[in-house]
């Protein structure tokens, strides 16, 4: 039987929503196939984390209890998981398109020899092909691209699929794993964090993002109370982060996070091709900005023409006022 | 130290009409920059290479003019993926000399991002991918900044090594009209190549379905607050 391989994504030992929508899609291509799904969970207490796998489809967890793994770095993960790959054999490798996975899947392709398909927003097989689309040209267009190599590796953008539970009874299967002495890699030597307990920006369900048009720290405090009371995650263009107002980690766009959440308020933000190809998924987009010739009110789902200053403060009120927030 | 940075012409995406103009990937422009400021700081050299068709010499001549030393541009009219891009690469640093190999984070056009990481397993060397920041310690050690998805990497990596840019990573100098004139006698060597076969194929592009027309919302401030609320909560239901 054909196996279908998905690499699990973790954010402080939880799994991410986008692992989720990964495992989804996989199942129904395991289903079109008649294979199965496994997956494979890098993590030093990987094990915590199988059942829910489990209930999602999986029924094979390979686990790799490493304390390496409590926080990213590009060799060991590389050696982890063609270690397993080669072991299981799997048709196709699927994984949501991280940072860290972005970080590993190269390296990882040219190991195995397989063929790579990087943030693609549909896959599936097609006889012998692995066939998928991808945003390319800034997301201003779509390719259609495949690989007919015997093992095929897979990145997926978040919000690409929907994620849906369905049990199976899966078994957990440890895999032994000790770093190479001798192996060429960095050394990690610290992680700055923008500090905790925000939501995650790309499995954020509402985002809230500012632009050059949030000038200061008092347009900066109306967007973090927007924030606030629809418990959205905050990002920003890069202009914005460009003048310190908001950090490098909220940044979206084409060389920052890319997002799909259910709402996204872009706030005084002109739509700059680069940024657009970071939301431009989102479900519903709400366009806040002065200028009414911004390209950003093409994208909106629901534009207002006006300065942030004035709109947000009445906004702010509405919805506390509806939700008693 | 010897930086080598792979650089690729690419359509300008961030033209709002598509002209064909072809200009230099904008996170390679950011991975010169880095080279030219660490050489500028602690000595050394920048070389390029480039693979691509005769009209891409005109991107080389740009890196040259922001003052990189030397290039090489590796000669072919072949598409090639990211695969095929790593082997000719691979092929051209094993009778290279470098310290550091840098290159953008991926490339404007295609958004793969692969290359840099393939070229690295190639060549076994260690490597660091989305650089927002780069330095050098002592004789052998660069520190890398990397934006990953707890936050940014501090990593330490011995050379020889690879790092991809992120255009984060500073504002690559404009060329000047002394550097434009200067690159006109830099040494450029030129080598026909032939790919091996890419692993993956590219069938063809579209645009993408376009987005329903919106509604803009009219009105006072608070009008438009309270009708914007209505919708996300009745017609929308994302509220």
């Amino acid at each position: 039987m054909k196996t279908l391989l998905v690499v699990a994504a973790l954010q402080d030992g939880r799994l991410k929503r986008s692992t989720f929508e990964v495992i989804a899609r996989t199942r129904e291509v395991a289903r079109e196939i008649g294979g199965d799904v496994a997956a494979v969970v890098l993590h030093p207490a990987a094990r915590d984390v199988a059942p829910e796998l489990m209930a999602h489809g999986a029924s094979r967890v390979h686990v790799v209890e490493d304390p390496v793994f409590d926080r990213h770095l590009n060799g060991p993960v590389v050696d982890a998981l063609a270690a397993v790959i080669s072991e299981i054999g799997p048709r196709l490798v699927v994984a949501p398109s991280t940072e860290s996975f972005k970080d590993v899947m190269g390296a990882l392709a040219a190991r195995l020899g397989a063929g790579a398909l990087p943030d693609v927003s549909e896959f599936g097989l097609e006889g012998d092909q692995v066939v998928a689309v991808r945003p390319v040209m800034a997301a201003k267009m779509m390719a259609r691209v495949s690989s007919a190599e015997p093992l095929v590796i897979v990145s997926v953008r978040s919000g690409s699929y929907e994620a849906s539970r369905s049990a199976v009874e899966g078994e957990v299967v440890p895999v032994s794993f000790s770093t190479r002495a001798d192996a060429p890699c960095p050394v990690l030597r610290d992680i700055l964090t923008a500090g905790g307990g925000e939501v995650d920006l790309s499995e954020a369900r509402v985002v809230v993002a500012a632009g050059r048009g949030v000038r200061d720290e008092a347009g900066r405090d109306l967007v973090l109370e927007l924030a606030r009371i629809t418990g959205a995650a905050i990002g920003a263009s890069r202009a914005v982060v460009e003048t310190g107002l908001f950090p490098a980690t909220a940044q979206i766009g084409q060389t920052g996070k890319v997002v799909s959440p259910d709402l996204y308020f872009a706030i005084g933000i002109s739509g700059a091709i680069q940024h657009v190809a970071g939301m431009v998924n989102s479900r519903v987009i709400v366009a806040i900005n002065k200028d009414p010739d911004a390209p950003i009110f093409e994208y909106a789902t629901y534009g207002i023409v006006g300065d942030a200053f004035k709109v947000l403060p009445p906004l702010i009120a509405a919805i506390k006022a509806q939700e008693g927030r | 130290m010897k930086f080598c940075v792979c650089i690729k012409q690419v359509p300008d995406v961030a033209a709002n009409v598509q002209t064909g103009r072809m200009v230099l990937n904008a996170y390679d422009a950011s991975a010169v920059e880095a080279a030219l400021a660490l050489t500028e700081a602690h000595g050394g050299e920048v070389h390029l290479v480039l693979i691509g068709p005769d009209m891409a010499k005109e991107t080389i001549r740009k890196a040259l003019a922001m003052g990189a030393h030397e290039a090489t541009h590796l000669v072919t009219t072949a598409a090639l993926d990211s695969h095929a891009v790593s082997r000719l690469l691979a092929a051209h640093f094993s009778e290279a000399e470098y310290d550091v190999i840098l290159t953008g984070k991926q490339s404007q056009d295609t958004d793969a991002g692969l290359a840099g990481g393939m070229l690295a397993e190639h060549l076994g060397c260690a490597y660091a991918t989305n650089a927002v920041g780069l330095d050098l310690e002592g004789d052998s050690t660069v520190v890398v900044t990397r934006q990953g998805d707890a936050g940014q990497e501090i990593l330490a990596l011995q050379a020889p090594c690879l790092v991809t840019c992120s255009n984060d990573m500073n504002d690559p100098r404009i060329p000047s009209l002394k550097g434009i004139m200067a690159s006109k006698k830099k040494p450029l060597h030129e080598r026909e190549v032939t790919p091996e076969a890419g692993r993956t194929e590219l069938h063809s592009t579209y645009a993408p379905p376009g987005r329903e027309p919106g509604i803009k919302i009219e009105g006072e401030p608070t009008e438009q607050a309270g009708e914007l609320v209505r919708l996300l909560q009745d017609e929308a239901g994302v509220l």
